[in-house]
């Protein structure tokens, strides 16, 4: 690992309780919802990690929890370093703090995240729906919305096929 | 809200994006008018909600999403390669270079070796391929700009890379032709000679486009000044490719975070201070010849020998051998049938695309089908500038703005 990104991985691991890991020669850092936008104005800040370039989400339901990992991919152009953030995220009403006030740019992202996942962005300035049509109801690219082929149910069998529909059941 | 403004439901009512808008609006003091989605200056289906003070934008509020077709979702339900026929559909003046992104990302996630000749063609398509974009884009933003006859020469020269194309992969754009571990084919014996005509070609006729633009006074006119983005606001507002290189930032993945062989070609980063369409403009255009200067260069230096990873668990064996070989024939029938299956865990691989970084964030569970993909695309990303740079500028200015940050709703929407 590079020496400067060494010392952010430490500062965030000392400051911030981050958990490293490493794949493929990728460092993702796991961390709480409540310490990241500290830790993104520390990276920002004190290690010139100028550019948010990636910020999506993985649903992992129904086989793990927390159901949701929210991705933040930061970029230092001045010493060429790039890191990932993963901030885990429960199903029940999920919601995290907005980057807006750190990277201008995450607001278009988080739009995504709120109309692909359904994941609440505390403090966004307009947080409306941003590649569905806006009245669209659903959340697509969690694992419970379906590609299509979807069981039709009739009054007489609506319960029996609603068991195994694959949906969370909350 | 909806109840509130009384209006049926496939309205959107104006209470939404309220805190978008001044209050002079509600006064009747300025306009709301809808530029787009069918509208030619806007390169495809872009709706643009303007509040115009007379000729004067006060605020401009894009919407995209006209073209979303759930491209990450669609590609959880197929195999690695199935979905690979997906990523040319993104941004489809880039074709090539999607389908770089995706298969760097899957060769990243399962450490799968790609031969030099396939590395190098690689390079010599995907070059080909911006030089193809940036005609498109050239061509198209001085037809906004009324200089009509560019768009023709510049078209005129994007039929050459076209046919390249289609030589190599059989389809004119949407060629597939890369794929994990290699590529699909080797290049047919007439490509060489192709590609060198057509860069014996490009540079009399980059300096023809430039006669016609570069200092015409009324081309400066329109994008001297016009849509000036600071460093410090390109670095906030995340925007890469040239338009973060026109304001001074001379960073390109390239050259920053080397891939297929990037390090062993000469060329150099264009970059500009002023930050103005202006600056943009003439990035693009050294842009151009840079990627023919890399594509010579990959072509004095392309080696011979395979084309495709001889790892048969990921890469399907060569025609010839499934006749002579059972083992190829079983590896044949499990690539095809049930598809390769990559170790879990996750990557992001980032490519230059003609646009700036186009980042692919794939996830993979042990499975054939991947987890997740996403497309971190350089349009969606770039295209948030576009309010403030249009903020205070004129209609007109408007339709240069949206020209220079060279959108492609393929890519924005996904």
């Amino acid at each position: 690992m590079d020496d400067k990104l060494q010392k952010a991985v430490e500062a965030l691991t000392n400051r911030c309780a981050a958990q490293t890991s490493e794949f493929r020669s990728d460092i993702s850092l796991m961390l709480a919802a409540e310490q990241l936008v500290e830790a993104c104005q520390i990276l920002h800040e004190e290690f010139g990690f100028e550019i948010l370039a990636e910020l999506t989400a993985v649903d992992y339901w129904p086989q793990q929890r927390p159901r949701f990992h929210v991705i933040y991919g930061l970029r230092c152009l001045q010493d060429n370093l790039f890191l990932m953030l993963r901030v885990p995220l429960d199903g029940n009403a999920p919601s995290l703090p907005t980057l807006t006030t750190v990277y201008a740019n995450a607001n278009w992202f988080e739009r995504e995240l709120w109309d692909m996942f359904g994941i609440q962005i505390e403090g966004h300035p307009d947080l409306r729906r941003i590649l569905m049509p806006y009245e669209w109801e659903g959340h697509p690219l969690r694992k419970d919305y379906p590609l299509g082929y979807e069981e039709v149910q009739f009054s007489f069998n609506f319960d029996e096929i609603d068991i195994r529909k694959p949906y969370a059941k909350e | 809200m909806l109840e509130q403004s009384n209006v049926t439901i496939t309205e959107v009512s104006v209470d939404e994006i309220r805190h978008l808008i001044s209050d002079r609006a509600p006064k009747g003091e300025t306009v709301l008018l809808n530029m787009g989605p069918q509208h030619p200056s806007t390169h495809g289906v872009l709706r643009l909600l303007l509040e115009l003070d007379g000729e004067i934008v006060v605020n401009c509020i894009p919407d995209v999403g006209f073209l979303h077709t759930g491209v990450e979702k669609n590609m959880e339900a197929k195999t690695y390669v199935k979905a690979a026929v997906m990523t040319d559909r993104l941004d489809y003046l880039n074709t090539v270079g999607n389908n770089l992104a995706y298969c760097l990302a899957i060769e990243k996630l399962v450490d799968l070796d790609v031969p030099p000749r396939a590395q190098a063609i690689r390079v010599i398509l995907t070059e080909l391929q911006r030089i193809a974009s940036h005609l498109v884009w050239l061509g198209t933003h001085a037809l906004d700009l009324a200089a009509m006859s560019v768009f023709l020469y510049c078209f005129r020269e994007r039929e050459h890379i076209l046919d390249i194309l289609e030589m190599v992969g059989g389809q004119r754009m949407m060629t597939t032709y890369i794929r994990p571990g290699g590529l699909w084919r080797d290049t047919p014996v007439e490509f060489e000679d192709a590609v060198r005509k057509f860069l014996d070609l490009l540079p009399a006729r980059i300096d023809e486009y430039e006669a016609l633009l570069t200092k015409n006074p009324l081309f400066i006119e329109r994008t001297r000044n016009i849509g000036v983005l600071a460093k410090e606001d390109a670095l906030r507002w995340g925007a890469t490719g040239p338009i973060l290189r026109a304001s001074g930032v001379a960073h390109d993945l390239r050259k920053a975070r080397p891939y297929s062989g990037y390090e062993l070609y000469d060329f150099d980063i264009p970059s500009m201070t002023a930050g103005d369409t202006y600056a943009r403009y003439v990035v693009r255009v050294e842009e151009m010849r840079q990627s023919a200067r890399i594509v010579r260069q990959a072509l004095d230096k392309l080696p011979y020998g395979p084309v495709r990873s001889s790892n048969r668990k990921y890469v399907p064996p060569p025609r010839s051998d499934i006749g002579t070989s059972m083992e190829a024939l079983i590896h044949h029938f499990k690539l095809w049938t049930e598809g390769f299956t990559p170790p879990e865990g996750a990557v992001y691989h980032a490519v230059e695309s003609p646009r700036g970084e186009l980042g692919v964030y794939l996830e993979s569970d042990g499975s054939p089908k991947p987890y997740r993909v996403h497309w971190r695309t350089p349009s969606f990303v770039n295209m948030q500038v576009l309010p403030s740079l249009a903020k205070g500028r004129l209609v007109a200015d408007l339709v240069a703005l949206i020209g220079t940050i060279d959108i492609v709703l393929g890519d924005v929407d996904r």
